[in-house]
């Protein structure tokens, strides 16, 4: 009797090219990944349904909240060249190593006179500092010059217009946001985004 | 799971002694699942964190806000909302002296002003087309209160988006009767 042997199939599948793909993919997307920077000023954005997403460069972030009102910009070189004009402007000198770190750097919040207090930090230390926020009032108007000089530096580095984006705090009261946008309008920027989370349209 | 020790097959027979022939595969399974598990959250975090954005287009300055109201636009098409304390609305349509529908408080979200903007929209679409001219939709004016919040701003002007009100616009000073209505409650 012709005896039929069931060939045992092995069920294993050969796995190795695909472990090999995915900590190909993996390897790419951790070095991809930026690691959060710790914002100078945390707040609790309101959230809507608009799905647009900031743009990555030419941007400058205007963070309001409790009152005080940070900057931040995208961009190293455009970093380095705005902080030359306003040290130019206010007098207040800085080193090379001061501009370099400062392009690293995240938002701050201080009046020039402080800032190169704020850039010796260490990062860890910047968000603990109490750092007071920009000047806005109508005596020392300095957000207006940061945002005169960014821009110009922004079109200095990469030949094109800044946007603005305004990331308020939910319950910041409207008249600290108007301050905000009547600045940015004295300069005719009229067109400007506002930083929101994410909802579904079921609120 | 997917390795099935082939080696041993006939251990039972005969009592031969076979050398037992070594699996040199490893067994990846889990390794690649947890591989695929990084892969999907860095993905994941790389895109999603991204903020969201709302663009908001402002009329330039020169122009007073005030002259919004001053050109001839047809009350039957503007409807006010005021942004109150504590999270308060009040709408009108029309003129306060003599408004079409409310002074009414109303609530934020689908059941409250989205409904209402909604129909509101509908009704002076009709009345424009009575008259003439279908393109002329209704006219919002957001007027935010100095106790207003950023989030109310922001949920009105995402109502905007949603509901597809074209025509609005943030005006900034109040007219006493404004200002007693907001204050009233």
């Amino acid at each position: 009797m012709a005896k039929i042997k069931m060939k045992k199939k092995s069920m294993s599948t050969d796995m190795t090219a695909m472990c090999d793909v995915a900590f190909l993919l993996l390897t790419f997307f951790i070095l991809t990944a930026t690691a959060k920077v710790p914002e100078a000023l945390p707040v609790d954005t309101p959230s809507s349904t608009v799905q647009t997403k900031l743009p990555e460069t030419d941007l400058a972030t205007i963070t309001i909240g409790k009152g005080k009102v940070f900057f931040d910009l995208k961009g190293r070189e455009v970093r380095r060249r705005t902080l030359e004009l306003m040290s130019d402007k206010y007098g207040v000198a800085f080193t090379d190593d001061d501009k370099t770190e400062f392009s690293l750097m995240e938002g701050f919040g201080v009046p020039i006179t402080s800032l190169k207090q704020i850039i010796e930090m260490k990062a860890a230390d910047r968000s603990k500092a109490g750092q007071p926020g920009i000047p806005k009032d109508s005596l020392d108007n300095q957000l207006k010059e940061w945002i005169y000089n960014a821009r110009i530096a922004n079109i200095e580095v990469a030949d094109k217009e800044l946007q603005f984006a305004i990331k308020g705090d939910a319950k910041e009261e409207y008249p600290a946001i108007r301050k905000v946008m009547d600045i940015l309008q004295d300069q005719k920027i009229n067109t400007f985004n506002l930083v929101t989370g994410l909802r579904g349209k079921d609120f | 799971m997917a390795e099935l020790n082939t080696g041993d097959g006939g251990g039972g027979k005969g009592g031969k002694v076979r050398s037992k022939k070594q699996n040199a595969k490893v067994d990846l399974t889990a390794m690649v699942d947890l591989a695929f598990l990084l892969i999907t959250f860095f993905m994941l975090t790389t895109t999603l964190s991204k903020p969201q954005s709302m663009s908001l287009g402002l009329p330039d300055k020169e122009k007073d806000p005030k002259d919004k109201n001053d050109i001839k636009v047809d009350e039957n098409r503007t409807m006010t909302l005021l942004l109150g304390d504590d999270n308060k609305l009040t709408y009108y349509m029309g003129l306060l002296a003599t408004p079409i529908a409310g002074p009414k408080e109303i609530a934020y979200g689908k059941d409250g002003i989205r409904k209402e903007l909604l129909s509101r929209k509908k009704s002076v679409l009709e009345y424009s087309a009575g008259i003439g001219k279908p393109k002329n939709g209704i006219i919002v004016i957001i007027k935010p209160t100095k106790k207003s919040t950023y989030r109310n701003l922001v949920d009105i002007l995402d109502e905007m988006a949603i509901t597809g009100v074209e025509t609005y616009a943030i005006v900034n000073d109040f007219s006493p009767e404004e200002t007693k209505l907001v204050d009233k409650k």
